[in-house]
C-alpha cells in the first residue's frame, strides 16, 4: 500500500487524465469487438493481433518517411480488406457453429498472425515517432503527451462516424437487423453473408485505427496483442453488447481504476486489480439476474 | 497392403536400432568435433537467436581457418548441429535430450536467454555433458550447484550495480535516493537484486520500487511518481520493450532526473529508434567494441566489429560477441585437456583463465565468469546521430559521464 497519491493530490489529476485517455483508446477496440460479437456471436481472440498488424502498417509508413499519424487513414482501409479476407477464408465456416468452435478458430488465427508478423517484421520492439510534443497543465505538474490526446480525439471521431454510419446507411441498417435476428433479416432479403463479411471488416478497420494510434503512443511487437484482446473483452463484458456510451464509459472507468490501483496497490497489482473488479462485476450481475428471475415467477 | 506393412515395420525396427546405436559413437567424427546447440530461430527471441547463431558460426569458421583445435598432435575442426527451439523452454529441454540421446552430442553450446538456458541446464547436468553458454545471465543458474555449466558472461545482478556506485560517487560519496522499475521476469528481477544490494552497501534509500507486469507497456504512473518525488537516479529494466517505453514516456512527460540507468539499450536500438530523446541514458552492456581486450583469433573489439559486419552485414550486438567467445573457451579447453573425454574437458573448462576479445574469462566453482566487469555506456548525440559511448569503468571510458542530465527545458 502506498499513499503517495493522497499526499500529493495533483497526482490524482494526472492519474485520472492518463486513465481517461488510455480508456478511450481501449474503448475503440472494445467497440469493434462488441459490434462483431453482437452481430456474429463470435468472440474474436485475434482482436489484439489485428490491432498490432494495424500498428505495423503505420510503422512502415513512418519508416517510408510519411508521418505515422496518417496511419489512422491508411491502416483502417488496409485492415478492412484483411478482415474481409479473413471472413471469406475462415470465419464464414464457423459463424453458425457454437462459441467454442469460433473461439478455437480465432485463437488459431491469433497464433498464425503472431508468427507471420514475427517472420515478416522481425521480433524487435519498434516505435514510431509522432513528435507531437507535450501539454503541460498546473504549472507543469501534470503532463499530457499530445500523442495520447491525439489518440483519444481520433478514437472519439471514429466511434462517432461509425454510430452515424450504423444509423444512416443501408448497410448499417442491415447490420443492425442481422444483429437482432439473422433469420428474419435473411427472410426479408438481407444478404447476411455480406453483412457478416462487412462487419468483420469494420471491426478489423477499427483495430487498424487503434493500432496506428498505439504505434505512436506505445510500442509494437508481434507478441503484445493479447493484452489488447483481454482488455477489450473485459470492457465488453462490463458494458454489454450494442451500447456505445456504456462501452466508452466502461473503457474510461477501467482506465482510471487501473491507474489508481497502480498508485495505491503498486504497479504489480494493477492488472490483478482490474481482473478482481471483473470478477466482482460478474458476480454482481449474476445476483441481479437471479433476482429478476425470482421476480418473474 | 500387408507387404507394405511388413516393409514399414522392418524399416521402423531398423531405424529404432540405429537410433539406439547412435549415442554410442563419440561425437568426434573423423577430424570434426561436433558441438550441439538449440537456438531460437523462430518465435519471440528469433532476432537474438540469430545473433547467437551468427556469433557461433563466425567463431567456428575463424577457428577452423586458423588451424582448428589440436588434440593429441592432430588438428580437428569444429562443427555445430543446430536445432530451432522456437523460443520455447519446453522445446529447448526436449532438444537438449535429442542432441544428447539421439545425435550423441558430448559438448553443448547454450541457447539464447536465461529462461531457455534454465530449461536446458538440468538435462545437460543429468547427462554430465559440459555446456558453455553465452546468453543466460540469470543468477539462479549459478545457485543450483551445476558442475557442467559454464557462462562466459557476467550474471544479471551485476548489470546495474555499477550505476548505483556511480550515482553515489557523483553525489560526493553520500547515499542517494533510488527510484526503480523492473519487469516481473527472472532476468529483470535478478538485476533488481543487484541494485538492492548496491543500495544496502552504499546506505542509499529506495523510494520507488515498482514491479512492472509483463504485459504492461505503460509506465506513466511510475514516471509521475518519479516526477513528484525527485530521486537521484532512476533504474529501469524490462527488456527492449521496457527501455523503449521508458524513453518514450520520460521524454513525453518531461521527467527530469539526474541519472537514468537501463538495460537492453543495445538490443532495442534505443539510440536509433528514439534519437535525441534517448540522449544521456546510461546502459549496462556485457561488451562494447571499444574495450581494449584482444586475442589471437579475432584481434580486438574493433576488428571483431569490422569482420562481423563484413560477414553478416550488421554491427555485432554483444549477444554475438559473447557467443563467439564461447567457442574460444571450448577450443582452449580441448587443447588443455588434450583429450575428448568429457570429464577431462569439463575439468579443463573449469580451469579456464584467459583473455578473449570479449573480455577476461575465469570461472568460479559455480561456472560463473568472475573476471569480466560489466560496462556502462551513455547515449550521446552529435547533431542527429546518436551513439553509445563507454563511460565506466573508468579504465575503458572513451567519454566523460554527463551528470546530472540537463533538464528537458534546456534540451
Amino acid at each position: 500500500m502506498d499513499f503517495l497519491i493522497f499526499q500529493i493530490p495533483i497526482l490524482m489529476v494526472q492519474a485520472s487524465m492518463d486513465g481517461i485517455l488510455l480508456g478511450i483508446l481501449f474503448a475503440l477496440i472494445a467497440y469493434g469487438m462488441a459490434l462483431q460479437w453482437g452481430v456474429m456471436n463470435i468472440i474474436n481472440i485475434a482482436q489484439g493481433e489485428l490491432v498490432i498488424l494495424g500498428g505495423y502498417i503505420a510503422y512502415f509508413m513512418y519508416m517510408a518517411g510519411i508521418h505515422p499519424a496518417f496511419g489512422v487513414i491508411v491502416s483502417p482501409i488496409v485492415m478492412y480488406f484483411v478482415g474481409w479476407g479473413l471472413y471469406k477464408t475462415i470465419i464464414f465456416r464457423v459463424v453458425d457453429r457454437d462459441l467454442f468452435i469460433s473461439i478455437l478458430a480465432t485463437f488459431g488465427i491469433s497464433i498464425l498472425t503472431q508468427q507471420l508478423m514475427n517472420f515478416v517484421f522481425g521480433s524487435d520492439v519498434v516505435v514510431a515517432q509522432s513528435n507531437f510534443g507535450t501539454t503541460m497543465l498546473f504549472n507543469s505538474m501534470v503532463t499530457l503527451p499530445n500523442s495520447k490526446i491525439f489518440a483519444a480525439v481520433v478514437s472519439v471521431i471514429f466511434a462517432m462516424l461509425l454510430v452515424l454510419y450504423m444509423r444512416r446507411s443501408k448497410l448499417g441498417r442491415a447490420i443492425r437487423a442481422t444483429a437482432q435476428n439473422a433469420r428474419a433479416a435473411k427472410i426479408l432479403g438481407v444478404d447476411t453473408e455480406s453483412v457478416y463479411a462487412a462487419t468483420f471488416g469494420i471491426n478489423a478497420a477499427l483495430c487498424g485505427v487503434a493500432g496506428a494510434l498505439i504505434a505512436i503512443t506505445f510500442t509494437l511487437h508481434p507478441y503484445v496483442g493479447l493484452p489488447y484482446t483481454v482488455r477489450s473483452f473485459m470492457i465488453v463484458i462490463i458494458a454489454g453488447l450494442g451500447n456505445l456510451p456504456a462501452v466508452a464509459l466502461s473503457g474510461m472507468g477501467l482506465g482510471v481504476f487501473e491507474e489508481f490501483s497502480d498508485y495505491i496497490l503498486g504497479t504489480e497489482f494493477r492488472i490483478a486489480a482490474v481482473f478482481l473488479l471483473l470478477v466482482l462485476i460478474l458476480v454482481y450481475r449474476r445476483f441481479k439476474l437471479a433476482r429478476k428471475r425470482e421476480y418473474l415467477k | 497392403m500387408d507387404l507394405f506393412k511388413k516393409i514399414f515395420s522392418i524399416f521402423a525396427a531398423i531405424s529404432f536400432f540405429v537410433s539406439l546405436a547412435l549415442p554410442a559413437q563419440a561425437k568426434v567424427e573423423g577430424d570434426t568435433i561436433i558441438l550441439g546447440a538449440a537456438v531460437s530461430l523462430t518465435g519471440k527471441y528469433s532476432t537474438n537467436g540469430e545473433h547467437t547463431q551468427n556469433g557461433y558460426n563466425m567463431a567456428v569458421q575463424r577457428i577452423n581457418d586458423m588451424g582448428g583445435v589440436t588434440v593429441g598432435g592432430k588438428s580437428y575442426k569444429f562443427d555445430i548441429i543446430y536445432y530451432d527451439d522456437e523460443s520455447d523452454s519446453g522445446r529447448a529441454a526436449q532438444l537438449a535430450e535429442r542432441l544428447i540421446k539421439q545425435d550423441g552430442v558430448q559438448y553443448m553450446l547454450g541457447p539464447y536467454s536465461s529462461g531457455l538456458t534454465k530449461a536446458m541446464a538440468p538435462v545437460t547436468e543429468e547427462n554430465q555433458i559440459p555446456m558453455v553458454e553465452a546468453n543466460g545471465a540469470s543468477r539462479s543458474l549459478f545457485t543450483k550447484g551445476y558442475k557442467y555449466l559454464f557462462a562466459v558472461l557476467s550474471a544479471a545482478n551485476q548489470y546495474l550495480e555499477v550505476a548505483i556506485d556511480l550515482a553515489v560517487e557523483k553525489n560526493g560519496g553520500n547515499p542517494v535516493n533510488i527510484a526503480m522499475a523492473f519487469e516481473q521476469d527472472a532476468f529483470s528481477q535478478d538485476v533488481r537484486i543487484g541494485v538492492v544490494e548496491a543500495a544496502e552497501r552504499t546506505g542509499s534509500t529506495i523510494i520507488i520500487d515498482d514491479k512492472l507486469p509483463k504485459e504492461l507497456n505503460d509506465m506513466a504512473a511510475t514516471l509521475a511518481k518519479v516526477k513528484a518525488t525527485k530521486p537521484d537516479v532512476l533504474v529501469v529494466s524490462g527488456h527492449s520493450k521496457g527501455a523503449l517505453t521508458a524513453i518514450r514516456q520520460i521524454s513525453e512527460m518531461k521527467v527530469d532526473i539526474p541519472m537514468l540507468a537501463m538495460t537492453h539499450c543495445d538490443a532495442s536500438k534505443l539510440a536509433k529508434q528514439h534519437g535525441k530523446n534517448s540522449e544521456y541514458a546510461l546502459c549496462a552492456a556485457q561488451w562494447h567494441k571499444t574495450l581494449s581486450y584482444s586475442d589471437s583469433f579475432f584481434g580486438d573489439g574493433q576488428q571483431f566489429d569490422k569482420d562481423f559486419n563484413d560477414m553478416f552485414g550488421y554491427a555485432p550486438p554483444y549477444q554475438a560477441a559473447e557467443s563467439a567467445a564461447a567457442l574460444l573457451v571450448y577450443k582452449a579447453a580441448f587443447e588443455r585437456a588434450n583429450s575428448f573425454d568429457k570429464e577431462k574437458v569439463r575439468d579443463a573448462l573449469a580451469q579456464t583463465d584467459m583473455q578473449t576479445f570479449y573480455g577476461n574469462i575465469k570461472f568460479n566453482d559455480t561456472g560463473q565468469n568472475i573476471a569480466k566487469p560489466m560496462v556502462l555506456f551513455q547515449v550521446r548525440c552529435e547533431g542527429d546521430v546518436c551513439a553509445n559511448r563507454v563511460v565506466a569503468p573508468t579504465k575503458w571510458a572513451s567519454h566523460e559521464l554527463v551528470h546530472p542530465i540537463p533538464s528537458w527545458s534546456t534540451r
